[in-house]
C-alpha cells in the first residue's frame, strides 16, 4: 500500500483518540450507509516503485518514438512528421531548468510573496511572446494552440458584440474542430473560408460582419498566407483579425502584429517541449493593449513590495472565473504555466540570433527534403504556394499505406492527409516537415526510402 | 513584534520549510537585463546540409526586417538566473502547502521518472496506431481506473484542466438534452452558492443560464430551496461533494431524485474528490457527469498553474456524447480510436495532456485501491485533527466533522483586532508554511480554507496547528508588516492593476 502517507498505526490511533473516534471507518460516518462501498474498490493492490516503472518501461516499449537520429535502424523512427507537433531539440539546459522541483511542485501563484520565481519566469516569458507575436500583452498561457484559437474567438465576440468567426480552412483542422465542438456553447457562427492552390481566398468569403478572421500563418499546409490581404478582408467587415502562427518560423517572419493582427495565437511546443504524444502542449496567446481587460487567463504584471523593490503579481484579477464567475468571459483557471516557463528559458537560451538560427535551419532542411522528394516520379507539390518550413506533396500511392509502410523503413514519413487522415477537404496527400535536427544523411536515407515504397 | 524566529518545539520528522534559505534582500534583474548583445549560448547539430539565406527561402515580403530581440547570455548565466528564481519560489517539495481546494499533496518522483521515458515522451500524436499500442494502452487502462473510481461507465481524457472538464461535460449534458428533447431543451443550470468560480463561468460559456442555490445553516444545499427552481427548465446541477466547506452533502441522494425528477443531469465537481476515494463513488451518489483533477487527487505536480488534466466520466447513457477519438481495446488485444456515435467533438488539439495522464497512471498503478482508500483515510483524518486543534482559537462557521478540508474565519479576529484572513495568510508565511486559500468560499466572512492532505505527517501537522494558534493568539499585537521572511514583503497589487506593467517592454519611468 505505497500511497506516500506518512502515518504509522501508533499516529493513527493518538490522532483518532484526540477526535474522540476508535476507527478510521468512522471518519466517515456523515456518508449515508447506503452510498458507502461495500467492497474495496476493484483494482490491483499498489505497487513498489521498481514494479511501477518496470510496468510503465514496458508500456513505453510498446510504443514506437520519434528518438531515430542518423541512418541507424533500431533506434527509433527519424521524424518528418509536424502538423502541428515538431520535432526539434531540447536543450540539456532548458530540461533541467523545467525540471527543477520549485518550478515542477508549486501551485498557481496566490502569494506573491512566496511565488516570485513562477511570477516573473511568467513575466519574463510574457515579454518574449509578445514580441515574438508583435504585440503589446501576452497572457500567462492557455491549454494548447488549439484552445489559443477558441479564447481569441471569443474575444472577438465579445470585443465586437458579435458572432461570426470566419475562419481559413489553413488553420489546423484539429483547432477548426474545436471551435465547432466549442461553438455549440457559446454560440459562435463558423463559416470556413476555403483555400485556392493553397492560400486563403479571401474574396470568396462572403459580405456581412463577422466578429473575426481568423488565419494561420504559415498555414497548415506550410504556406505563407497574404496577411495583409486578410487585414484588409477583415477591415471590410469591421472584423478583427486572428493570426494563428507558428513561433519558430517568426525566427524569419514579418511579425503578424506588424501585418495588422488584433489577437495572436500558437502552438508553443517547439520550444521546450518534446512530442509528448500531443500534451501537455503551450496556447501561446497575445493581444493589442486595448484588449487587455478581455484577456482570458492569468496575466502577471510587474509591481513593487513594501518596500519598494521589484514585484510581481497576477494582475487585472477581476477578469477572471474566481471573482467574475457567471459573467466572466473565459473559464481558465489552471493553464500551461510549467510548459510557459521551459518555453520561456528556450528563447532566452536562443536569443535573438539563436531564433533566427533556428528557423534557418528548419528552412534549409525543408527545402531539401522538397527538392529530393519531388525529384521522385510522380511525388508533386500538392499546391503551388510558397512554403517555409512544411509542405505537402501528392503521391502516386495512397499516403496513409505510404506512412505505414514507411515506418518498417524507419521513419515517421510524415502526416497523411485525406480519407482516413486529417483534413479530408485538403484532398490526399503527405505533409513533411524537416525540423533543424534532420541531417542532409537523414533526409537522402528518408527519400530513398520513399523511392523504394512509393515503387 | 519581532520577525519570527524558529518554532519553539521544532518538529524533527517532517521538519518545515523556516529553514529554507527563501530570503535575498535584492530583486533578481530580469532576462532582459542580464542580456549582452551577441553573447550566444545556443548550439545545434551539423547537418552537412547547403547553407541557403533567408532570401533564398523565402519570397519577397515575409522576411522580417530585424529579427525579433531575445535575449542574450550564456547558458551558464541563463542557469543561474532561473535557479535563483527557484529560490524564490515556494513548493510541496519544500514544505507543506495546506492550499484549500488545492490538494497539493506530494508528487511522487517515480511519476517523473515515468513522464520522462523516451518512448512515452518522444512519441508524435499522429504517429499510426501500430507505433503507439502502449500509449493506447495506458489511457484505456487509466480510463478504466477511473471510471472504477469514480462509478462511472465511460470516459474522456480529453481536457486538459478541471476547468476544461466543466465545460467538456456541460456539452454532454446540452448534447443530451438536444437529443432528448429536441423541442424545448432547457436552459439553466443549478449551482450552489459555495461553488467554485469556475462552475458558473463553464455554465456561462455553455449556453446556459446559472440559477444560484443558498446553503442551508449547515453549510450544504438547502433540498427546500433547490426544490424550489427546479422545473423543466432545469439542464441539471453542478455539485462539489464533499463541498468547498469540506463538509459532505449528506441529502445527495434526495437532491439527486429530485433533480432527475425533472430530467435534469447532476454534474459532479471532482475538485474534493480525493475526500471518498475508495469511500463512496460519484456514480453511487446518482451523478451522472463526473470531472476529475488529475493534478490534485491523482498526484499531477501543478507546475507552478498547470499543466493538469481534466479527465471526464459519464454514465453509460451520456458515452455515445463523449468527446472523440477514445481509445479503445480490440476483441484481439490490440488498441486503436474510435470516435463515440454522437460525439460533441474534439476539446483538445490532440489527445489531452498525455504526459500528466501517464503521471496520474503510475500514480494509480503504486497506489493501488487499497493505497487509495488509505489516501482519503489520511487526507480526512489530517484535516479533523487540525480542525479540532484549531477550533478555539478561529471561528469555526459550520462546526461538526469535515473530510478532506475544513474553512475557519477570521472575522472575530478581524473584529477585535483588525486581524484579516489575508493577514493571518501572510504571517504564516512567515512560519515556513504556505498559506491557506483566503477569502473562499465567499459564503463565509474572512474565510481561510485549509487542506493539509494526506502526505504531511502528523509532527508536520502540529507545527502548522502551532503556528496557526501562535498567530491567532498574537493577533492583538499583530505584526502589519508580514511577511518579513519572505524574498519579498507585502506586494502592491492594487499598484499593479492601475500602473499596468504587462512586459519588460511596458517598463516606464515613475
Amino acid at each position: 500500500m505505497p500511497s506516500y502517507v506518512p502515518h504509522t498505526d501508533a499516529e493513527i490511533e493518538a490522532m483518532l483518540a484526540f477526535l474522540g473516534l476508535s476507527s478510521l471507518d468512522e471518519l466517515f460516518s456523515v456518508v449515508p450507509e447506503a452510498l458507502r462501498l461495500a467492497a474495496p474498490l476493484a483494482l490491483p493492490d499498489g505497487m513498489s516503485e521498481p514494479d511501477v516503472l518496470a510496468e510503465m518501461e514496458r508500456l513505453a516499449g510498446a510504443n514506437v518514438p520519434c528518438t531515430g537520429r542518423g541512418v541507424a535502424p533500431g533506434a527509433g523512427l527519424v521524424c518528418f512528421a509536424g502538423a502541428g507537433a515538431y520535432d526539434h531539440e531540447l536543450p540539456e539546459a532548458v530540461r533541467a531548468m523545467a525540471s527543477r522541483s520549485e518550478y515542477v511542485t508549486a501551485y498557481t501563484p496566490y502569494q506573491p510573496e512566496v511565488a516570485q520565481g513562477v511570477l516573473q519566469a511568467l513575466f519574463e516569458y510574457q515579454t518574449m511572446v509578445a514580441r515574438l507575436a508583435g504585440l503589446e500583452v501576452s497572457n500567462a498561457s492557455l491549454y494548447d494552440g488549439a484552445s489559443a484559437c477558441v479564447e481569441a474567438a471569443n474575444l472577438a465576440a465579445a470585443v465586437t458584440g458579435r458572432r461570426g468567426i470566419r475562419v481559413s480552412r489553413g488553420v489546423h483542422p484539429h483547432w477548426r474542430h474545436v471551435l465547432r465542438t466549442f461553438a455549440a456553447g457559446n454560440g459562435s457562427e463558423l463559416t470556413e473560408v476555403a483555400l485556392v492552390d493553397g492560400q486563403t481566398s479571401w474574396d470568396d468569403a462572403g459580405g456581412g460582419a463577422p466578429a473575426a478572421l481568423v488565419v494561420q500563418y504559415p498555414n497548415f499546409l506550410g504556406c505563407l498566407e497574404d496577411l495583409a490581404a486578410a487585414r484588409r478582408a477583415a477591415d471590410a467587415g469591421g472584423a478583427l483579425l486572428v493570426v494563428a502562427f507558428d513561433p519558430v518560423a517568426a525566427g524569419l517572419l514579418v511579425t503578424p502584429g506588424a501585418r495588422g493582427a488584433d489577437v495572436v495565437v500558437g502552438e508553443g511546443q517547439p520550444f521546450g517541449t518534446p512530442l509528448s504524444f500531443g500534451g501537455p502542449y503551450l496556447g501561446l496567446f497575445a493581444c493589442r493593449l486595448e484588449h487587455v481587460r478581455r484577456l482570458p487567463g492569468r496575466l502577471v504584471g510587474e509591481t513593487v513590495d513594501v518596500e519598494g523593490r521589484t514585484a510581481y503579481v497576477s494582475t487585472l484579477r477581476t477578469r477572471e472565473q474566481d471573482i467574475r464567475r457567471e459573467r466572466a468571459s473565459s473559464n481558465v483557471c489552471t493553464n500551461q504555466t510549467l510548459i510557459a516557463v521551459a518555453c520561456a528559458v528556450q528563447l532566452a537560451w536562443l536569443g535573438t540570433s539563436g531564433l533566427r538560427e533556428l528557423a534557418l535551419r528548419c528552412g534549409r532542411a525543408t527545402r531539401y527534403t522538397r527538392e529530393s522528394l519531388l525529384a521522385l516520379e510522380g511525388v508533386e507539390p500538392l499546391v503551388g504556394a510558397p512554403t517555409l518550413r512544411e509542405f505537402a506533396v501528392r503521391l502516386p500511392a495512397d499516403p496513409a499505406v505510404v506512412v505505414d509502410r514507411m515506418v518498417d523503413e524507419g521513419f515517421l514519413a510524415g502526416v497523411a492527409l485525406g480519407g482516413a487522415g486529417a483534413g479530408a477537404e485538403y484532398g490526399e496527400g503527405l505533409l513533411v516537415a524537416a525540423t533543424e535536427r534532420r541531417t542532409r544523411a537523414e533526409i537522402d536515407a528518408y527519400v530513398a526510402a520513399m523511392d523504394k515504397v512509393l515503387r | 513584534m519581532n520577525a519570527p524566529a524558529s518554532p519553539p518545539s521544532p518538529p524533527a520528522p517532517g521538519g518545515l520549510a523556516a529553514s529554507a534559505p527563501l530570503v535575498g534582500r535584492r530583486s533578481e534583474p530580469t532576462v532582459f537585463e542580464l542580456s549582452s548583445p551577441r553573447r550566444r549560448g545556443w548550439s545545434f547539430r551539423s547537418t552537412d546540409l547547403p547553407e541557403w539565406d533567408a532570401a533564398e527561402l523565402l519570397p519577397a515580403g515575409h522576411l522580417a526586417d530585424e529579427p525579433v530581440p531575445l535575449p542574450e547570455l550564456s547558458e551558464r548565466d541563463l542557469v543561474a538566473h532561473h535557479t535563483r528564481l527557484t529560490h524564490r519560489q515556494y513548493s510541496v517539495d519544500l514544505g507543506a502547502y495546506p492550499l484549500g481546494s488545492c490538494t497539493m499533496k506530494y508528487n511522487p518522483k517515480l511519476a517523473d521518472a515515468a513522464a520522462a521515458l523516451p518512448g512515452l515522451a518522444a512519441v508524435h500524436p499522429m504517429a499510426p496506431a501500430r507505433v503507439t499500442q502502449g500509449w493506447l494502452e495506458v489511457l484505456v487502462e487509466l480510463g478504466l481506473a477511473l471510471a472504477e473510481v469514480t462509478g462511472m461507465d465511460a470516459v474522456t481524457l480529453q481536457p486538459p484542466a478541471g476547468a476544461a472538464g466543466e465545460l467538456t461535460g456541460l456539452l454532454v449534458m446540452r448534447a443530451h438534452h438536444a437529443a432528448e428533447r429536441p423541442d424545448r431543451p432547457p436552459t439553466k443550470v443549478v449551482i450552489p452558492d459555495s461553488a467554485h468560480g469556475t462552475n458558473p463561468a463553464s455554465v456561462t460559456l455553455a449556453g446556459y443560464s446559472v440559477v444560484t442555490v443558498a446553503s442551508d445553516d449547515r453549510g450544504c444545499v438547502d433540498v427546500a430551496a433547490l426544490r424550489a427552481v427546479l422545473d423543466d427548465d432545469v439542464a441539471g446541477i453542478m455539485l462539489t461533494n464533499p463541498n468547498t466547506l469540506g463538509l459532505f452533502e449528506e441529502d445527495i441522494a434526495e437532491i439527486a431524485g429530485a433533480v432527475h425528477d425533472v430530467g435534469g443531469l447532476l454534474y459532479y465537481d471532482g475538485a474534493n474528490l480525493n475526500a471518498i476515494l475508495g469511500v463512496t463513488r460519484p456514480g453511487d451518489m446518482g451523478f451522472d457527469i463526473v470531472h476529475l483533477n488529475l493534478h490534485k487527487t491523482f498526484a499531477v505536480p501543478h507546475g507552478g498553474g498547470g499543466p493538469g488534466a481534466g479527465p471526464v466520466a459519464v454514465t453509460e447513457r451520456l458515452g455515445p456524447y463523449l468527446p472523440g477519438p477514445v481509445p479503445v481495446r480490440d476483441g484481439g488485444g490490440s488498441y486503436r480510436w474510435t470516435t463515440p456515435p454522437k460525439s460533441i467533438g474534439r476539446v483538445h488539439g490532440w489527445h489531452g495532456n498525455a504526459l500528466a495522464l501517464a503521471r496520474a497512471y503510475a500514480y494509480v498503478l503504486a497506489s493501488g485501491g487499497d493505497g487509495l482508500r488509505r489516501v482519503a483515510e489520511a487526507a480526512v483524518l489530517n484535516a479533523n485533527w487540525l480542525r479540532q486543534r484549531l477550533r478555539d482559537h478561529y471561528d469555526v462557521p459550520f462546526d461538526r466533522p469535515c473530510m478532506h478540508e475544513f474553512v475557519v474565519s477570521a472575522a472575530g479576529l478581524r473584529r477585535r483586532h483588525g486581524v484579516k484572513a489575508l493577514d493571518v495568510a501572510k504571517r504564516l508565511l512567515d512560519e515556513g508554511f504556505h498559506a491557506p486559500t483566503v477569502a473562499f468560499p465567499l459564503i463565509v466572512e474572512e474565510a481561510l480554507m485549509i487542506e493539509p492532505t494526506e502526505t504531511e505527517s502528523p509532527q508536520t501537522l502540529a507545527a502548522l496547528g502551532e503556528a496557526l494558534v501562535r498567530i491567532a493568539d498574537e493577533a492583538p499585537g499583530q505584526d502589519p508588516g508580514a511577511p518579513r521572511n519572505t524574498p519579498v514583503g507585502r506586494v502592491d497589487e492594487v499598484r499593479a492593476a492601475r500602473r499596468l506593467i504587462p512586459t519588460y517592454d511596458a517598463r516606464r519611468p515613475d
